[in-house]
């Protein structure tokens, strides 16, 4: 009998209204009471793809009520790639969310600092907009050396991202474009 | 072959590992005897760098014994083209080299066409001058000593693993191969790939289920965001990127446009202009009209002939030229080729914008090893960015499947998803060049930018810009469409400016019918070959298997009956035969075959490789910077003097860069020891997003070097000694692992060694700074196609450390 994680659940759900036996033939009620203690029990569940290599498995988000925050990330065994299993990076996905190594906050270190500052978004951006601006108004190239229409600025590179979102890596490269950028590259490359 | 799916895409070998009980034979060849070769029926060890040698005697090998699918190679490849009768190639050179610029002039790699344009062919594969032939040539050298001596590959298993590979010719056999950068990472990196696709080619494996040339993607999105055009050379949809020459928008549509002159080619190319028209609507939205070439002088054009790849990046930035660099979601410090030079490149910065999760050895390279914080002036801005399960939207895997996912947690602290990052991005640079002006503020103000919904980066507002809208009520291919409807596939996108697409492969994607990358059903295709046609979505059109028409003979029906793909039913009327339906997987174009039932022709057939200009699959490829015949050329840093194959030692059109950083050394006894690298299933990629993990980190936690017993014995190296290893740009320490994975090689009549390290490394992770990049031994040198950095073959040698 061939039987999804999920649908086992559904069968061992629906044998709650009053049949001790399932009908699986087997009795479920131990699994059931095992299942009512786990602590995702009210978790807020998603399905994310995993972020590591291009096989593209699925897997399962429990966000806990409580904190707002991942309490745990397994194979989802609904998803045709991988049927539930992990590798050992998609396994530990919990800990790359949940984990005190993590930026949280814009950095900042100033030219020949020996150390990062805390610093704000909104000071941070704009910042980078002024260095942006001012690297591209010294540098921009209106024409090349035969005269002709080129509309750039070399003195700006942009690498990444293949960790980006296909819309994120969209509005990205556009906005790069727009700038005048023709050094865009990525991970692809590599 | 040129992957470790065990280890580094250890779910894609669940699928090996079923195949493998259903009676299939596996194959692995790799210079180390990896989990991958431990599952497998056949292994064969080779010397990094070596991949063309080992394929072309295959390729003799199944030309030889005849193990080619006849039919397959007449009909669907190029075999019977004949080829100029000037084209040739002597001891390593093809015809119309120019030892100054080290390049080709690739006038000859041409075929001769009649008097229609259309290419000569000749069925019988008789004429000399036949790609058949010239094929046949080419590879005769390729023969088993000769290969052995460059391979180290031992003769026998050379042969065992050639005949097995070539027994997947035969009528319902399907041979698949599975690489990664093992076959990406070299000066010969797309001719290794040319020579599996040959190969694939003439055993009729193309198209078919279980069939094809498999691209391992290391990135849960590479694919995506190669599709999104994050790369100098193309924009998105691989449309080729506008050049300087290219003054007009008609000049540039006319350059993406190929021409066939054969009814019977799709040449599905040609479309391109209404494709680049469409994006170039999303790009600049009501600024792109007729009258202004639809914005087509907003973007920025490289100059011809120049390039402006990874390697020169950071040649240039060495240099002092490039000021600013944004480093978003990546790790140049540890992942760039000669890391070396690249990290004291971003010490000429002015400033750096580094995006991650993690502070990272890019961000923080001002206080690495070597670096002296107070000489170094580069500012460095790190924005915290959100973990993919704090945001939605969509990747694209290997099989191209477009997979959308969920917030579940919101980001952490401060940080925020790299949407909003870059949306606010433009809009301060947008108002900036509002208030201020400035130099060509144009492009900057009219970029279409609205992509956020109450203050927030909205996914599904760009999904759908990608896709596509029409912009007025318009009639289509019989169809009726409002103004706003999305588009439901490209085949409906326009030249004229009334459609919109961000990127023409991925219409479809997002359409009325709501986002098809959402999609979960579990049902499969009726010949259940794992098509789950209404899971996720694929581009282009859905369509799972590409050159799905390779995979039917010439009357549509399926070669392998089983396992089929798509299969064509004609209907009859009147005694004739007239259009029927494909049915299956998204054939490749609704056209129907050559050949009706009976084997009469039919003039509405089209050839099936529908992207190719002629229609035909390449065993002659005249594309490409370095010959239309992969051809085995030594790395640039390599173990051999002379090249055994020809006089050519090095591949004669590799890129080399210049300044005091790129040093080489090939053949010197100081570097005595090929090198390669490789990852391990617990890191990735240069394990920025793994290394500060306690569970992974504690199981992986150093650097390691492999070598064999016998190196070991030479060197007086023991297992679990820490060793120095060094090339000609830098050395890092490494744990020694001594090993019989890795055997020496006889190449010639000498015996060479090989060592091989992960490269999942960096200083900063693990906060002992000790395990260093592999990087910082490999070269930057690359593919002449491609530029991507030949970081799998290269010269090291190790020492042992001594304590004081």
């Amino acid at each position: 009998m061939n039987v999804t994680r999920r649908r086992f659940i559904q069968i061992s759900g629906a044998s709650a209204a009053g049949i001790a036996v399932s009908g699986m033939g087997f009795d479920l009620s131990p699994v059931r009471a095992h299942a009512l203690t786990l602590k995702t029990k009210d978790a807020k569940e998603t399905t994310t793809i995993c972020c590591y290599c291009g096989v593209g498995c699925g897997a399962i988000v429990h966000t806990g009520k409580d904190k707002g925050r991942v309490i745990n990330i397994e194979g989802d065994p609904d998803h045709v790639i991988n049927r539930g299993a992990l590798c050992s990076k998609g396994s530990a996905l919990s800990q790359l969310a949940e984990n005190k190594n993590r930026l949280t906050e814009p950095m900042y270190r100033a030219p020949n600092s020996k150390e990062w500052k805390k610093v704000s978004w909104e000071w941070t951006l704009a910042e980078i907009t002024k260095r942006i601006k001012a690297t591209r108004e010294a540098t921009f190239t209106l024409k090349n050396a035969k005269g002709e229409t080129v509309n750039r600025t070399t003195a700006i590179a942009s690498v990444g991202s293949a960790a980006l979102d296909n819309e994120e890596c969209w509005i990205y490269q556009a906005l790069l474009r727009a700038l005048g950028l023709v050094y865009i590259e990525h991970q692809a490359r590599i | 072959m040129g992957s470790n799916a065990a280890e580094n895409h250890p779910i894609s070998f669940k699928y090996v590992t079923m195949a493998q009980q259903s009676g299939g034979k596996v194959i692995s060849v790799d210079p180390r005897f990896t989990r991958t070769s431990s599952k497998a029926d056949i292994y064969a060890p080779l010397r990094s760098g070596t991949d063309i040698a080992f394929l072309g005697g295959m390729i003799k090998y199944i030309l030889d014994n005849k193990l080619y699918n006849e039919d397959y190679v007449v009909n669907y490849t190029n075999a019977s083209f004949l080829v100029n009768k000037d084209f040739a190639f002597k001891d390593g050179l093809f015809s119309g080299f120019d030892p100054q610029k080290k390049s080709y002039n690739k006038s000859t790699w041409t075929f001769d066409n009649d008097e229609n344009g259309i290419p000569k062919r000749d069925l019988t594969l008789k004429d000399p001058r036949c790609v058949f032939n010239a094929l046949k040539d080419h590879y005769s050298r390729y023969d088993l000593k000769l290969v052995s001596r460059i391979t180290g590959t031992p003769e026998a298993d050379l042969l065992e693993v050639y005949k097995t590979y070539a027994a997947t010719g035969a009528k319902g056999k399907a041979g698949t191969v599975m690489y990664a950068m093992g076959w990406t990472q070299h000066t010969v990196g797309v001719q290794n790939i040319r020579a599996m696709s040959i190969i694939q080619s003439l055993l009729a494996n193309m198209g078919v289920a279980g069939g094809g040339v498999n691209a391992l993607r290391g990135e849960s999105n590479v694919q995506g965001s190669t599709d999104q055009a994050l790369l100098w050379h193309i924009l998105p949809g691989y449309t080729n990127i506008p050049k300087a020459s290219q003054t007009s928008l008609e000049a540039f549509l006319a350059s993406i446009k190929p021409v066939s002159k054969d009814p019977m080619s799709v040449n599905w190319k040609q479309n391109y202009p209404k494709y680049a028209v469409s994006m170039l609507k999303s790009f600049f939205g009501e600024n792109a009209s007729k009258e202004n070439e639809f914005g087509y002088q907003l973007l920025p054009k490289p100059d011809d002939g120049k390039s402006y790849s990874w390697l020169d990046i950071f040649d240039e930035m060495y240099k002092g030229s490039i000021k600013g660099f944004f480093a978003w979601g990546m790790n140049p410090a540890c992942s760039s080729s000669n890391a070396g030079k690249a990290r004291k490149a971003m010490a000429k910065l002015d400033w750096m914008v580094n995006v991650n999760l993690f502070d990272n050895e890019t961000g923080s390279f001002w206080k690495g090893p070597g670096m002296k914080p107070s000489s170094i002036k580069t500012e460095v801005f790190m924005l915290p960015a959100a973990v993919s399960v704090e945001k939605e939207g969509s990747i694209s895997n290997s099989g191209r499947w477009m997979q959308w996912r969920y917030e579940g947690p919101k980001p952490l602290g401060n940080s925020k998803p790299d949407g909003d990052i870059i949306m606010e991005l433009g809009n301060m640079l947008k108002e900036a060049y509002k208030k201020e002006g400035g130099q060509f503020p144009d492009a900057i103000l009219k970029l279409k930018w609205d992509y956020m919904t109450n203050g927030k980066y909205d996914p599904h507002k760009i999904a759908k810009e990608i896709n596509g809208y029409f912009l007025e009520d318009a009639t289509v291919n019989n169809q009726e469409f409002k103004k706003g409807d999305l588009v439901p596939s490209f085949v409906f996108l326009q030249a004229d400016g009334k459609t919109s697409s961000g990127n023409w492969i991925y219409s479809g994607s997002y359409t009325n019918k709501g986002n098809m990358s959402a999609r979960r059903s579990q049902k499969d295709v009726a010949s259940n070959i794992g098509l789950y046609p209404e899971f996720a979505w694929a581009w282009p059109v859905n369509r799972r298997i590409i050159y799905n028409r390779a995979a039917v003979d010439l009357t549509g029906k399926p070669n392998d009956e089983k396992r089929w793909v798509v299969k064509y039913t004609f209907e009859q009327k009147d005694g004739k035969y007239v259009p029927g339906k494909w049915e299956g997987d998204v054939p490749d174009g609704p056209a129907p075959p050559l050949q009706n039932p009976d084997g009469t022709a039919r003039a509405d057939g089209k050839y099936p490789f529908i992207m190719q200009k002629d229609g035909f699959a390449a065993l002659f490829g005249p594309g490409l910077a370095d010959g239309p015949f992969p051809e085995h050329y030594e790395p640039l840093e390599c173990p051999v003097e002379k090249n055994f194959m020809s006089a050519q030692l090095v591949n004669p059109t590799a890129p080399v860069y210049g300044t005091d950083a790129d040093t080489f050394a090939s053949c010197d006894p100081r570097f005595p020891y090929v090198g390669t690298t490789y990852r391990v299933s617990e890191h990735w990629q240069t394990g920025l997003m793994t290394r500060p993990q306690a569970w992974l980190l504690e199981l992986q936690p150093q650097v390691f070097v492999e070598m064999s017993e016998e190196l070991g014995k030479l060197k007086g190296i023991k297992n679990g000694e820490r060793v120095k290893v060094s090339s000609v740009r830098g050395s890092l320490e490494c744990t020694a692992v001594v090993t019989k994975r890795f055997k020496p090689f006889k190449i010639g009549d000498s015996i060479v060694h090989e060592v091989g390290m992960p490269y999942n490394y960096g200083w900063r992770w693990p906060v002992s700074g000790k395990e260093e990049s592999a990087n910082l031994l490999t070269p930057s040198t690359g593919d002449p196609n491609t530029r991507i950095p030949e970081t799998k073959a290269f010269m090291v040698n190790i020492s042992k450390i001594k304590r004081g």
